[in-house]
């Protein structure tokens, strides 16, 4: 495929809204991850929370609009003059030619939960205040986030568990290879929710302490949440030096079972193989890995066996869900951004509260954040359903194919 | 934009008073009355007994449609890209899940759970066929059936072959039923090839313009495009049944459509 430019890129999770505070969080592998102290759930968990969310009501003219993920979604929005950059492209393509492509898995379903506990005692109906479009059905962040940005072309959600937001690039960049759109929106945003923490719980996969990857005593996944946005361009920002862009997509299903990963991680594995054949590139030239790595003994464990198969045991990999949380749908947008300020700042991110490591597991598993030169990095996200995808990113010097 | 091209291979339909393509193609040509009856829905056949017991009535409805669409086509599910599309996904799990969550004993059943996300129909629909080729789930709320088409259109430009549309909704229990009115469960499959093949029923030339969408010509068909996301390609299913060589517009975003050139193959 051809290179696509990430001009402008922002993420907000519990290490903090906006670039820097992510930055100076992965370079000391510090972790955002606290006890679940999240609406009145009891659970014996460790949560990655936005507290900012909390005081981020929507403005009046949104209110339709109004739910902890849609609060989200205008929170990291707001961050890095993102919008700013948006509307730049916007007015120098058109905002015909602009398209949006968001990934969620639970949308503003918290809205509906709590809506749940208010139904009228005797028609059992919902309060009035209960808005569908604008916080429970999947497309209600796109809808808000169109309308902020001005963006008229073609938008979507993909809502693919895990992987959707991941997802999301691969269908921006067909729409721009096929020169339908110039540029594109793509992000994800999930936040936290009654649904997926007592969910997990039931399928015992919540840790009861922070999540630790890859680790020998890892027992689950910490729930997170995270907004994280890029706009994909054909052409780098004008005055750099080098350019971070989107060289390759790789999707893939295990057809295995729904909630669990194919044991030698054949879908991860199909993923990989397809984004580095996408992207033109030997497995040899990527120099790290955003591990998709929950934390639960059965991801880890396949994701371990596909990265070998094609990478072998010695790129420098990390999971970063130690340090935001299982971000679920947003965790593809999530760790793209991760991926890129990788190479900007050419750090190998680390992994916070990963102790020691599991030893049958043999990987190049970095555990501390290490100034590290890349030029290649790639990010798996994998999820419910069997669903598989993989990005390639490079930093480019300005102006030479990859 | 430029237009994307792309060749019916075949059809698939359920919905109320419609069992398959060949009835509801009957019915679009005036050759059988329209009889309304609730959407019949068959078990999963193609899954295995372990997994059919977990499905709910939208696998159902989209295995059905997947599988009507797929055996038309003669292509087999295992090699066939799927974009899954619709607007709400399976509202009775997430009812019961909501009424779960508010009660005073909130322990989830995990299958309740993992049946949650939007892409439980594709996660089964690959266990089925035994596959790891991609699919996704897309969601535009009332603009659902134009964005999987727009999806489906841009993978098989971008990648060649085939691919699939699976289409579909499914009407809301209370209480959530008063806040998104879906009338009734309905689904659309289409198997879309990037060249013409020996059994292509149309070639469809795609692009978005704006304007009004079109109406389905039978009342009764019309009402379940007008209520139902997933039944807006019905107006596309009636030129294809009456082999016009026509253009149709398909809602997309307001005030977008998808207009669609539609030309028989035979």
């Amino acid at each position: 495929m051809t290179p696509l430019f990430l001009t402008s890129f922002t993420a907000t999770s519990c290490l903090g809204t906006g670039l820097r505070a992510m930055s100076a969080a992965l370079h000391n592998t510090h972790t955002g991850l606290a006890p679940c102290r999240f609406e009145d759930v009891e659970l014996d968990t460790w949560i990655g929370a936005v507290p900012e969310i909390e005081h981020a009501a929507l403005p009046v003219r949104w209110q339709r609009f109004e739910c902890r993920n849609n609060r989200l979604a205008l929170l990291g929005l707001g961050q890095d003059n993102f919008m700013a950059a948006v509307a730049d492209c916007v007015s120098r393509v058109g905002a015909h030619r602009v398209g949006l492509f968001l990934g969620t898995s639970t949308s503003g379903i918290l809205q509906t939960e709590l809506a749940y506990r208010n139904r009228d005692s005797e028609s059992g109906a919902l309060p009035a205040s209960f808005h569908y479009a604008g916080s429970h059905n999947a497309f209600s962040a796109a809808i808000l986030a169109r309308e902020l940005l001005g963006i008229q072309g073609p938008t979507a959600v993909v809502s693919t568990a895990c992987s959707s937001s991941a997802k999301a690039f691969g269908s921006a960049q067909r729409m721009i290879e096929l020169g339908i759109i110039d540029a594109a929106v793509v992000g994800g945003v999930d936040s936290l929710c009654l649904t997926t923490l007592y969910g997990f719980h039931s399928l015992q996969l919540t840790a009861r302490r922070p999540c630790r990857p890859f680790a020998a005593d890892r027992d689950g996944i910490s729930i997170g949440e995270a907004a994280a946005f890029v706009l994909l361009e054909k052409s780098p920002a004008r005055n750099c030096e080098s350019a971070i862009a989107l060289l390759g997509v790789g999707e893939s299903n295990d057809g295995y079972h729904l909630s669990s990963p194919h044991p030698q991680g054949l879908g991860a594995r199909l993923a990989m193989q397809a984004a580095l054949s996408a992207a033109g590139l030997e497995a040899a030239a990527v120099g790290y890995i955003n591990l998709h790595g929950t934390g639960t003994t059965s991801n880890d464990s396949a994701e371990c066996t596909a990265v070998t198969s094609v990478f072998g045991a010695t790129v420098p990999c990390s999971s970063t869900k130690g340090a935001t949380g299982h971000t679920l749908g947003a965790a593809g947008a999530l760790e793209a951004v991760i991926c890129a300020l990788a190479l900007r700042d050419q750090l190998i991110p680390g992994a916070p509260n990963t102790g020691p490591l599991d030893p049958t597991l043999e990987l190049n598993y970095c555990t501390h954040s290490a100034p590290q030169p890349i030029s290649y990095a790639l990010s798996n996200s994998f999820g419910f359903g069997g669903t598989n995808c993989s990005l390639v990113f490079g930093r480019l010097p300005l102006g030479a194919a990859p | 934009m430029n237009e994307l091209v792309a060749y019916v291979a075949g059809i698939g339909v359920r919905g109320p008073g419609l069992a398959d393509w060949p009835q509801t193609e009957a019915v679009m040509c005036a050759l059988q009355p329209y009889v309304r009856s609730a959407t019949l829905l068959p078990a999963p056949e193609t899954l295995p007994p372990t997994e059919r017991r977990r499905t709910g009535r939208v696998v159902r409805l989209a295995f059905a449609v997947g599988l009507e669409a797929a055996r038309q086509a003669r292509t087999e599910p295992a090699q066939l890209p799927v974009v899954f599309a619709s607007s709400g996904g399976d509202g009775d799990n997430c009812h019961e899940i909501c009424q779960t969550l508010a009660s005073a004993n909130r322990a989830l059943s995990p299958t309740r759970f993992h049946n949650s996300v939007h892409n439980a129909p594709a996660g089964y629909w690959s266990i089925a066929a035994g596959t790891q080729v991609p699919s996704t789930t897309i969601c535009a709320y009332d603009a659902s059936f134009a964005a999987g088409l727009l999806e489906a259109l841009t993978q098989i430009a971008v990648h060649g072959g085939a691919t699939a549309l699976i289409a579909y909704d499914h009407d809301y229990p209370p209480p959530l039923r008063a806040a998104r009115i879906i009338p009734a469960a309905f689904g659309l499959a289409l198997v879309l090839h990037a060249s013409p093949q020996p059994h292509s029923l149309a070639q469809l030339r795609v692009g978005i313009d704006t304007g009004p969408a079109d109406r389905v010509e039978l009342q009764e068909l019309e009402a379940l495009r007008a209520a139902i996301p997933a039944a807006q390609g019905l107006v596309l299913l009636e030129a294809i049944a009456k082999r016009q060589t026509t253009t149709v517009s398909i809602a997309y975003l307001e005030p977008q459509t998808l207009r669609i050139a539609v030309t028989p193959c035979r």
